[in-house]
């Protein structure tokens, strides 16, 4: 499950909204608010503490030295607390081999999501509002590649790159990322909701090039929608482990997801020094970003995605 | 996926006559360079890898064409199809368990009657945002049995729960698949909940409907594009299963085995034991089967739409 997709759109036949414009909140049912139910909301609290309760567990043990990790109960705190040292020996262990994976990942993060986002916006404005010859084979060889597994692709890409001389370089994991079918489709339900074509004309009445009209009259249009890729384009990039555990040998290459499970993995050879209170401490900094990300964005792609939802 | 090329259809018919004369390539400006990309990355790899799976790696002679040899040698490898049985297990029990619980959850905040539903749906949600490696390691402690929580329970009640046993191995990798995506299939319903026109509820109170009533002749049968949207994309998913059996591979290392499941299978065939012809052909006939599976599921979403339309 390394590169799952966003959300799914289907294509929108009722809503007039332009994209990213939210529903007026007090129109539905202002009539008969239901009333709120302490006894459904603790039912449904069940799943809540399902969710959370592994992320409590490591912040939890966040604060534990290696020796409190293995000798306290896990959902109590320690006899001493480490967070802070843990904070310092993730970023001092091995001369700071954290800090790279985490610039490791920065990197493929904005190189190759980057680079998968404005090829998807390109792409999906250019089917959503150009003919051209070869149109429908695109979309359906585009549509059905959503079907195949990524990881039947894995193996030979890395044959492939291997030929090439680009295997165990960042090339290899930024080259596979800049493609993302799933976001290229979405930003095709976005240009064809939100750019009016009859806009587009205008534009060209005034001479305006084609790539200009893009820039300014479409992009400005389509920013939710580009917002709602970005963020789940990021997040599939950040959190990929498949695709560099196959292309690199070199550590100093390591994305922060192969970096700790190597960590993790030193407890089990025979004569590694079980460092877990390491790999908590730098599981708790790899998924911040993320979760700060969504939560202060949280408008844009909530909109975004309730656009782009399935309205039958 | 047919939803997706509906509205080619239906924009050119209606605006045909319009368009036509702006029929020209400039839309490969745009087009262009993902095509670009994709051709390198997408078709190149899936043309070498049907040609690749035509060979095999032998220990006398080198690469030898072998034809069809390959696929033949797979569909009589037990190791494939044990791998086969186990995604296939999980895929029938842990998919529709994991959806039932996200449609629960999404019927539940659309409701409104739940407390502080924004907190919930963020929450919920949260677990989507876990790298996989991450949330295999925490349930990975959690279920240690040294000195993990299941370890320390053990203890405690003098039980001897092992969640690394053959018996309990695919409950304990479903759970982690469950908990990454009940939030993200629950956004996807949700979300299509929230598109329902308002005036749909009003005439249904009007008519004296029940809340039940309500979900079961409004909601749930909204729900049928998304449902069969987010099956599609579970299978998809569970046919890949990798991350999570590989990250607890160190931890269940008799249970967990190279072939534990088919890609776990195919990624040993090519990196340890350099018969790369062979996991190509075991890539593309998982490939195939995920593509006529979702293909399937994807006609009979439709078809009860279009039965109930």
């Amino acid at each position: 499950m390394t590169t799952a997709p966003a959300p799914i759109p289907a294509v929108a036949r009722r809503s007039r909204r332009a994209v990213g414009v939210p529903r007026p909140q007090k129109k539905r049912r202002s009539s008969n608010a239901p009333r709120k139910s302490w006894t459904f909301t603790i039912v449904t609290g069940v799943f809540l503490l399902y969710s959370i309760f592994p992320l409590i567990w490591l912040l939890i043990n966040a604060t534990k030295s290696q020796q409190d990790f293995v000798s306290t109960f896990g959902l109590s705190f320690g006899g001493s607390f480490a967070f802070w040292d843990n904070i310092v020996e993730v970023f001092t262990a091995q001369n700071g081999i954290f800090t790279r994976w985490l610039l490791n990942t920065l990197m493929y993060v904005v190189v190759g999501a980057g680079g998968a986002v404005f090829l998807a916006v390109l792409g999906g404005y250019g089917l959503a509002k150009y003919r051209f010859p070869g149109r429908n084979a695109v979309f359906l060889v585009v549509m059905g590649a959503i079907a195949v597994p990524s990881a039947a692709l894995a193996v030979p890409t890395f044959l492939m790159f291997a030929k090439l001389g680009i295997t165990n370089t960042p090339w290899a994991v930024i080259i596979p990322s800049l493609v993302a079918p799933f976001g290229l489709y979405l930003m095709y339900v976005f240009s064809m909701e939100s750019v009016p074509t009859e806009l587009l004309e205008a534009a060209r009445m005034d001479g305006a090039s084609e790539f200009r009209t893009f820039f300014q009259v479409s992009l400005p249009l389509l920013a939710p929608g580009i917002v709602t890729v970005s963020l789940f384009t990021v997040t599939a990039t950040w959190n990929n482990y498949f695709l560099p555990l196959i292309m690199l040998k070199d550590s100093a290459w390591y994305p922060l997801t192969i970096g700790l499970n190597q960590w993790n993995q030193q407890a089990y050879i025979a004569g590694g020094t079980p460092v877990q209170n390491l790999v908590i401490m730098g599981s708790l900094i790899t998924i911040i970003p993320l979760i700060v990300t969504f939560l202060l964005l949280q408008k844009y792609w909530q909109a975004g995605l309730s656009a782009g939802s399935v309205k039958e | 996926m047919t939803t997706a090329t509906q509205p080619i259809g239906t924009r050119r018919t209606s605006n045909t006559s319009q368009r036509k004369h702006r029929r020209n390539w400039r839309g490969w400006l745009f087009v262009g360079p993902f095509a670009a990309v994709f051709l390198l990355v997408f078709i190149a790899p899936l043309a070498y890898a049907l040609g690749l799976s035509l060979f095999a790696n032998r220990m006398i002679g080198g690469t030898v064409f072998v034809g069809f040899g390959n696929y033949l040698t797979l569909f009589a490898d037990p190791l494939f199809w044990q791998g086969l049985w186990r995604v296939i297990l999980v895929l029938i029990v842990q998919v529709p368990l994991m959806l039932a619980i996200a449609m629960f959850v999404a019927l539940a905040l659309d409701s409104g009657r739940l407390h502080g539903s924004n907190f919930f749906r963020l929450s919920i949600f949260m677990p989507y945002l876990i790298p996989t490696v991450v949330a295999a390691l925490m349930w990975g402690f959690l279920y240690g049995t040294n000195y993990g929580l299941v370890g320390q329970l053990n203890g405690f009640f003098g039980t001897s729960l092992n969640l690394f046993s053959a018996d309990w191995i695919l409950v304990s990798i479903s759970n982690v698949i469950t908990w990454t995506y009940i939030g993200y299939n629950m956004l996807i319903f949700y979300s299509s909940l929230k598109t329902i026109s308002p005036s749909l509820y009003e005439a249904a109170v009007i008519d004296g409907a029940s809340e039940w009533q309500i979900i079961r002749a409004i909601k749930i049968p909204h729900l049928r594009g998304s449902i069969a949207i987010a099956t599609i994309f579970s299978i998809i998913g569970t046919f890949q299963l990798f991350n999570e059996p590989s990250v607890m591979q160190k931890m269940a290392p008799s249970v967990i085995t190279n072939s534990f499941t088919p890609n776990i299978y195919a990624y040993n065939l090519s990196f340890n034991s350099g018969q790369q012809g062979y996991a190509a052909a075991l890539a593309i006939v998982m490939g195939l089967v995920t593509v006529i599976i979702a293909y399937v599921v994807q006609l009979r979403g439709m078809r009860t739409e279009e039965g109930t339309n």
